[in-house]
C-alpha cells in the first residue's frame, strides 16, 4: 500500500498515473468511516488535503461565478463572504456532522462520493454547477447534472481529480432545509434545495435522499413557470406553493431504510418544498 | 455531624467538592481502560456470528492459525471451566458451540501481534452455519408455538401480582397499548480490557472498565476453571456504563487468551461491536387498564407486560420483577391484577439499563394517568395529586411503603418551577424543531406541555443482599480509603473523599485503587452507591473515628464521648481542648474496615406479593415541547423536575445526575432506538443511533427536595436512575398536547407525528 501525501495538483495527477486505481481522500470524513467498518480495503492511496490549489476560490467577475475550489471545507462555506454569494450552499454547509467534520469535509467529497444524501449535492444541481475535472494530460468541465450517475456513481475517469465547481451569483432566493431525526449533526432523511433565478425568471428545485441521485424537479419548475411570472417579484399564493410541493414530491422516488420511510420521505419533501417556494416569496419583501 | 461542622472543611459533604477524576478527564490526561498498555502485549479480537440463528456445522481455524504473527485462536472447546457464564442465571456460553442465538454472538477468539493481524486472522477463521429461522416475536416465544431455542426454555420469567377484588369494574376506566423500542446505553468509553497472566503461569490480572469487579470475578473464575483468589481485578478507567457494563463482555475471552498465550492481552471493542457485545434496554409491549372512580381517585390497575429478553437471561427475571411491581406508579392503588412475562427470543441480549425495567412500566402508567385525567375532566396535574402516593401507604405488592415519600411535594415544586418564555417572533433558527435543517419559521410550530411522575426502587430486590465493603486507615492526619466501589462516572471517588473529610476533619484523602483486594461493594447499579458504598465508607471511617477519640482521651484524660471533631480538630465539647487531628494521629495508624448492609428484603409469592424492594425514590418532571406538526420534528424546550433525593451530599455532581438522565429519557422520548429487522440491527453506530446534541438538549430547571431518608446511612437516596424515567412519558405527553396524536410507542419518531 502507498500513501502519497501530495502537495500540489500536478503530484496528485502524477500519482495518480503511477498508481492507477489509488483511491483519492480529501476530508476522509467518507473514506475512513468505510475503512473503520471493514467495507473497504484502501490499496494505494493518494491524499488531497495539502493541496493548497484545491482550497481556494475566486469571483469570475467576467461571467458572474464563482470557482470553489474542491477542497475548500464546509466551514469556509458556512462564513462570510462565501455565505452571501451563496446562501443556499451556506445552509447546507451547516447541516453537514459536527464542526470538526466541517473543518474537514469538501464538495470534492460529496461529488466523489456521490451519495444520494450528500448535502451539498442538491445545492449544485439547483444552481446547474459546472464539474471541472484535471488530468495529467486534459481536463474537462462537466454539467452537474452529466457528473451525477447514481447511488455512489460518477462520471470521474480514474486518472482524474475533481478540482472545482463554478456556480452562478445569482439575483434572488436561495435556500436549503434538511429533515433528519435529530436538530443537528443527523443524515438526511430528505432534503431540498429551492433556487430563484429573478433575472433568468427560473425557479430551480433539487432533491436530496429521495431517489438513487439527487433529483431535479423539472417538471414541477415548468409547471410552476406556466402558472406564474418568475421574473422579480414573485408572487405566489398558499395554495400554489402547496400544489408546488406537491408536484416536487411527485418526481422522487424515495425508500423505505432504517432512518424514515418513503411515505415520510415524499411527505417531507412536499412540505420543505412548499415552505421554501414561500421563503422564496417574502424573499425581499418588508414583513406586512 | 452539625452543618456548622461539615462547612468548615474544605470539600465536606453537603459541598461541590471538585472530582479527582475531573480535571485530568477534561483534559484528556485520565487513562480509560482503552489506555491501558503492557510491553509485550498482544491483541485479542473476537469473531461473531452473523446469523440470529443458525447452527455451528463446523468452525476451522487452521487459516488463522497459519497468519505470521497470530498466537492463538479459541474457541468452545479451549473453556476450561464452566461454558456458561451469567449475572442471574448461567445460560450465556462463553463462546457459541452447537448453536448461534442471536446476530453478534461470539464463536471464537484469537491473540495477534497487530489489530490488523487479528482483525486478518478472524477473516480467516472458517464456521460452517446451517442458517435456521429466528424467534423475533415475544408473543411466539409467550405462545408455545416456537420450538425452545435454549435448553432453559422460551420464557425466562412470568411474574404475576394478584391484589384485591378481581373483577372489580371503575365508574371510568381507559385503556391502552405501549411500545417502548430498544435503547442502548450509548456509554462513550468503550469496552476494553487488558489482560496479564501470573509469573507463575496459574493466574491471571484483569483491569477492566465494569460495574462489579466481584461479580466478574467471580462469572471469570468459574469459567477458567480457576479458584477465586486466581483472578485478581483492578478497575480500569471507565467512560460511563448505565447498565451496560453489568454483564460478562470481553472479560473470559480476554483471561483466556492471555492463560492461553502466556502473554498479556489487550482487548477493545469499536463502537459498532460495542452494540453487539453488550446488552440493551429491553423493548417492551404494555397493555393498561385504569379502574378509578368518577372522581377520578385510582381503584385498580390491569396490565400485561412483555419485555424482550433476546437470546439470553442476564437480569431479566429482575428486570420483570421490578415493570410488574412499579406498574401503578407513584399513586396509591389498592387493587390490582399484573401479568409480566420475560422471554427469550433471537433478538440481541437485553439487561440492565438506568431505570431497570421503570421507565416501561413508566411509559404506560403515566400514558393512562393523562386518559384517566382527560376522562375524569381533570387536568395533568390534579389527577396525580389527588392519586399521590405517601408513606405508609400499601403498595400492590402488599409491601408497605415506608420510605419518604413527597410525591405531592415532586409535582407541586415541579409545577411552581417557572415555565419557559412563549417562542419569539423570530426565533433563532437553531433553537427550534429541524434546528440546522433550518426546516420551520415560526409559524410552523405548536407548543405543548406534559408531565410524568414516577417512582423507584433503591438497592437489589428479592433477598438479594447486595452489602458494600469500605476500609479506612488515619496516619499523621491523612485518611486513605479502599473500596472495591467501581467509578463509572458518577462520583462515588469524590463522595467518599467528602465523606471522610466530613466524619475524621482531614483534608486529604488518599484513593486506594479500585480492585478486589478488599471485600465487594456490590454493583454500581441500581442508584445504589451513595447509599451502599457511602455507608461502607462513613462506617468505616466512623470506627476509625471512634479509635481516635480513644487515643486522644486517653492521652489527654477526658471522656472520648465529650470528643467531636470541629473543621480539622479534635476538640473537647464540654472543656477547652483541642488538638488538630493530624496531630492527634501523628506517628500512628488506626485501620478499620466496615460491610454496610442494607435490610432483608422478600422474594415475591406466585401472587406477587411480599416485602421485595429495599426503599423508593420519587421525581416529577414537566416538559416543554416545540412541535413541526406538519414534518414531524421535536425540540424539547424545556425540563422542570423536583426530585426526592434525600439529602444533597454535592449539588454539581447530584446536578449532573439530574441533567445527565433528563437527556438520556428525552433520547428514548424522541430518537433513541436500536432498529431491528429479523433479529439483525441496522444501525449498530453513532452515525443511525442516534444520540441528543447540545442543540436537542433542553434547558433543565430543578428543585431538589431534602427530605432526610431515615434508613439511608448518610440521609441521603440513590438519584442516578430517577431523573430518565418520567421525563420520556412526559415529554410524550407534552408531545401529544401539541398534536392531538396517541402517540404510544417510544422513541416518538417523526413519521409518528406525521401519520400516526
Amino acid at each position: 500500500m502507498t500513501v502519497v501525501n501530495a502537495t500540489s495538483l500536478q503530484q496528485a495527477l502524477e500519482a495518480l498515473r503511477d498508481h492507477p486505481g489509488a483511491r483519492l481522500v480529501q476530508g476522509g470524513t467518507d473514506l475512513m468511516v468505510e475503512v473503520n467498518f471493514n467495507r473497504t480495503t484502501l490499496h494505494d492511496v493518494v491524499a488531497l488535503r495539502r493541496v493548497n490549489e484545491l482550497k481556494r476560490w475566486h469571483i469570475v467577475e467576467d461571467s458572474q461565478t464563482i470557482h470553489l475550489g474542491a477542497g475548500v471545507p464546509y466551514a469556509e462555506m458556512e462564513r462570510s463572504p462565501l455565505c452571501h454569494h451563496l446562501p443556499a450552499l451556506a445552509q447546507a454547509a451547516r447541516t453537514v456532522g459536527s464542526p470538526q467534520i466541517r473543518a474537514a469535509g469538501s464538495l470534492g467529497g460529496n461529488l466523489g462520493t456521490c451519495s444520494p444524501a450528500g448535502d451539498g449535492l442538491p445545492v449544485l444541481s439547483a444552481l446547474d454547477a459546472t464539474v471541472h475535472l484535471q488530468s495529467l494530460d486534459a481536463s474537462r468541465d462537466l454539467s452537474i447534472h452529466e457528473f451525477m450517475l447514481g447511488v455512489k456513481k460518477n462520471a470521474r475517469q480514474p486518472n482524474e481529480v475533481i478540482v472545482a465547481v463554478t456556480l452562478p451569483i445569482l439575483d434572488g432566493f436561495q435556500g436549503y432545509a434538511k429533515v433528519g431525526t435529530r436538530n443537528a449533526m443527523v443524515i438526511s432523511a430528505a432534503s431540498a434545495c429551492v433556487v430563484h433565478d429573478a433575472i433568468g425568471g427560473t425557479v430551480r428545485v433539487a432533491l436530496g435522499a429521495v431517489a438513487p441521485t439527487v433529483v431535479r424537479t423539472r417538471e414541477a419548475e415548468a409547471w410552476l413557470a406556466s402558472q406564474t411570472n418568475l421574473t422579480a417579484p414573485l408572487t405566489v399564493s398558499p395554495e400554489l406553493a402547496r400544489e408546488f410541493g406537491r408536484r416536487a414530491a411527485a418526481e422522487c422516488s424515495p425508500i423505505d431504510d432504517h432512518r424514515s420511510t418513503a411515505a415520510y420521505r415524499r411527505h417531507a419533501i412536499a412540505v420543505l418544498v412548499e415552505r421554501l417556494l414561500l421563503r422564496a416569496n417574502d424573499h425581499g419583501k418588508s414583513p406586512q | 455531624m452539625n452543618a456548622t461542622t461539615s462547612t468548615r472543611t474544605r470539600g465536606a459533604l453537603g459541598s461541590s467538592a471538585l472530582r479527582p477524576d475531573g480535571i485530568p478527564k477534561v483534559q484528556g490526561r485520565f487513562a480509560f481502560s482503552s489506555d491501558a498498555w503492557a510491553d509485550s502485549m498482544l491483541w485479542g479480537a473476537t469473531l461473531r456470528s452473523p446469523h440470529p440463528h443458525a447452527r455451528i456445522v463446523s468452525i476451522d481455524v487452521s487459516g488463522a492459525l497459519a497468519i505470521n504473527g497470530v498466537s492463538a485462536v479459541i474457541t468452545a472447546k479451549d473453556v476450561p471451566g464452566q461454558l456458561t457464564y451469567g449475572l442471574i442465571a448461567s445460560d450465556q456460553p462463553v463462546f457459541a458451540s452447537e448453536v448461534v442465538r442471536y446476530a453478534g454472538e461470539p464463536v471464537a477468539a484469537v491473540a495477534a501481534d497487530h489489530p490488523e493481524t487479528a482483525r486478518r486472522a478472524l477473516d480467516a477463521i472458517r464456521v460452517d452455519y446451517e442458517v435456521l429461522p429466528p424467534l423475533v416475536d415475544a408473543e411466539d416465544a409467550i405462545s408455545g408455538s416456537f420450538t425452545p431455542i435454549h435448553p432453559d426454555g422460551n420464557v425466562i420469567r412470568r411474574q404475576r401480582i394478584i391484589r384485591g377484588d378481581q373483577s372489580f369494574v371503575g365508574d371510568v376506566v381507559v385503556e391502552g397499548y405501549y411500545d417502548v423500542g430498544m435503547q442502548d446505553q450509548a456509554f462513550l468509553g468503550l469496552e476494553a480490557a487488558l489482560a496479564l497472566p501470573d509469573d507463575a503461569g496459574g493466574g491471571v490480572e484483569l483491569f477492566v472498565a465494569t460495574q462489579w469487579l466481584h461479580e466478574d470475578q467471580k462469572q471469570i473464575a468459574a469459567c477458567l476453571g480457576l479458584p477465586i483468589e486466581k483472578v485478581r481485578l483492578t478497575l480500569g478507567g471507565v467512560g460511563g456504563a448505565f447498565g451496560g457494563r453489568e454483564d460478562i463482555s470481553l472479560q473470559v475471552h480476554c483471561c483466556l487468551l492471555a492463560l492461553t498465550t502466556g502473554r498479556p492481552i489487550k482487548m477493545q471493542y469499536g463502537r459498532e461491536e460495542s452494540f453487539f457485545g453488550h446488552i440493551h434496554r429491553h423493548p417492551a409491549r404494555i397493555f393498561m387498564r385504569h379502574h378509578a372512580d368518577r372522581d377520578g381517585t385510582l381503584r385498580r390497575v390491569e396490565a400485561r407486560i412483555v419485555l424482550d429478553g433476546g437470546a439470553y437471561a442476564s437480569t431479566s427475571s429482575a428486570v420483570l420483577i421490578n415493570a410488574v411491581t412499579h406498574m401503578q406508579g407513584p399513586y396509591k392503588c389498592e387493587m390490582a391484577t399484573v401479568d409480566g412475562y420475560a422471554v427469550r427470543s433471537n433478538n440481541p441480549p437485553c439487561g440492565a439499563m438506568r431505570g431497570f425495567g421503570v421507565v416501561q412500566a413508566c411509559f404506560a402508567h403515566e400514558s393512562q394517568m393523562d386518559k384517566l385525567a382527560a376522562a375524569c375532566g381533570l387536568d395533568p396535574v390534579d389527577i396525580r395529586l389527588k392519586n399521590a402516593m405517601r408513606t405508609g401507604d400499601r403498595l400492590i405488592t402488599g409491601q408497605v411503603m415506608d420510605s419518604v415519600a413527597p410525591v405531592e411535594r415532586c409535582i407541586r415544586e415541579t409545577a411552581a418551577l417557572p415555565l419557559p418564555e412563549p417562542l419569539p417572533a423570530d426565533p433563532d433558527p437553531l433553537l427550534i424543531p429541524g434546528g440546522a435543517g433550518l426546516t420551520a419559521r415560526r409559524g410552523n410550530i405548536t407548543r405543548g406541555i406534559g408531565w410524568g411522575v414516577s417512582i423507584k426502587n433503591l438497592m437489589y430486590s428479592e433477598g438479594f443482599d447486595d452489602y458494600a465493603t469500605a476500609r479506612c486507615r488515619l496516619a499523621n492526619g491523612v485518611a486513605t480509603l479502599q473500596f472495591a466501589t467501581a467509578e463509572v462516572g458518577q462520583g462515588f471517588v469524590v463522595l467518599a473523599q467528602q465523606i471522610a473529610r466530613t466524619v475524621l476533619g482531614v483534608d486529604t484523602v488518599l484513593l486506594e485503587p479500585i480492585s478486589t483486594a478488599i471485600g465487594s461493594a456490590g454493583s454500581t447499579s441500581a442508584s445504589r452507591q451513595t447509599w451502599m458504598s457511602g455507608g461502607a465508607v462513613d462506617g468505616a471511617c466512623r470506627l476509625v473515628r471512634e479509635r481516635l477519640f480513644e487515643h486522644v482521651a486517653a492521652t489527654h484524660h477526658v471522656d472520648p464521648l465529650r470528643l467531636v471533631i470541629d473543621g480539622t480538630d479534635v476538640v473537647d465539647s464540654m472543656g477547652t481542648l483541642r488538638v488538630t487531628v493530624a496531630e492527634a494521629s501523628h506517628g500512628l495508624a488506626f485501620d478499620e474496615t466496615f460491610e454496610h448492609h442494607h435490610r432483608e428484603t422478600e422474594e415475591l409469592d406466585e401472587n406477587g406479593q411480599g416485602n421485595c424492594h429495599v426503599a423508593f425514590a420519587f421525581v416529577a418532571h414537566r416538559a416543554v415541547v416545540d412541535v413541526d406538526t406538519e414534518l414531524g420534528l421535536v425540540k424539547v424546550v424545556q425540563v422542570a423536575t423536583a426530585q426526592d433525593v434525600g439529602r444533597v451530599l454535592n449539588p454539581l455532581a447530584a446536578l449532573g445526575q439530574v441533567e445527565g438522565g433528563i437527556a438520556q429519557g428525552l433520547g428514548l422520548a424522541v430518537m433513541e432506538e436500536i432498529v431491528l429487522e429479523n433479529g439483525r440491527m441496522r444501525n449498530p453506530s453513532f452515525t443511525d443511533y442516534l444520540l441528543p446534541t447540545a442543540l436537542d438538549a433542553p434547558d433543565v430547571v430543578v428543585s431538589m427536595i431534602e427530605e432526610p431518608e431515615p434508613q439511608a446511612p448518610l440521609g441521603a437516596k440513590g438519584i442516578g436512575e430517577p431523573p430518565c424515567i418520567s421525563v420520556t412519558p412526559a415529554i410524550v405527553a407534552a408531545i401529544r398536547q401539541a398534536t392531538g396524536k396517541e402517540l404510544s410507542r417510544v422513541p416518538v419518531r417523526p413519521l409518528d407525528i406525521v401519520f400516526g
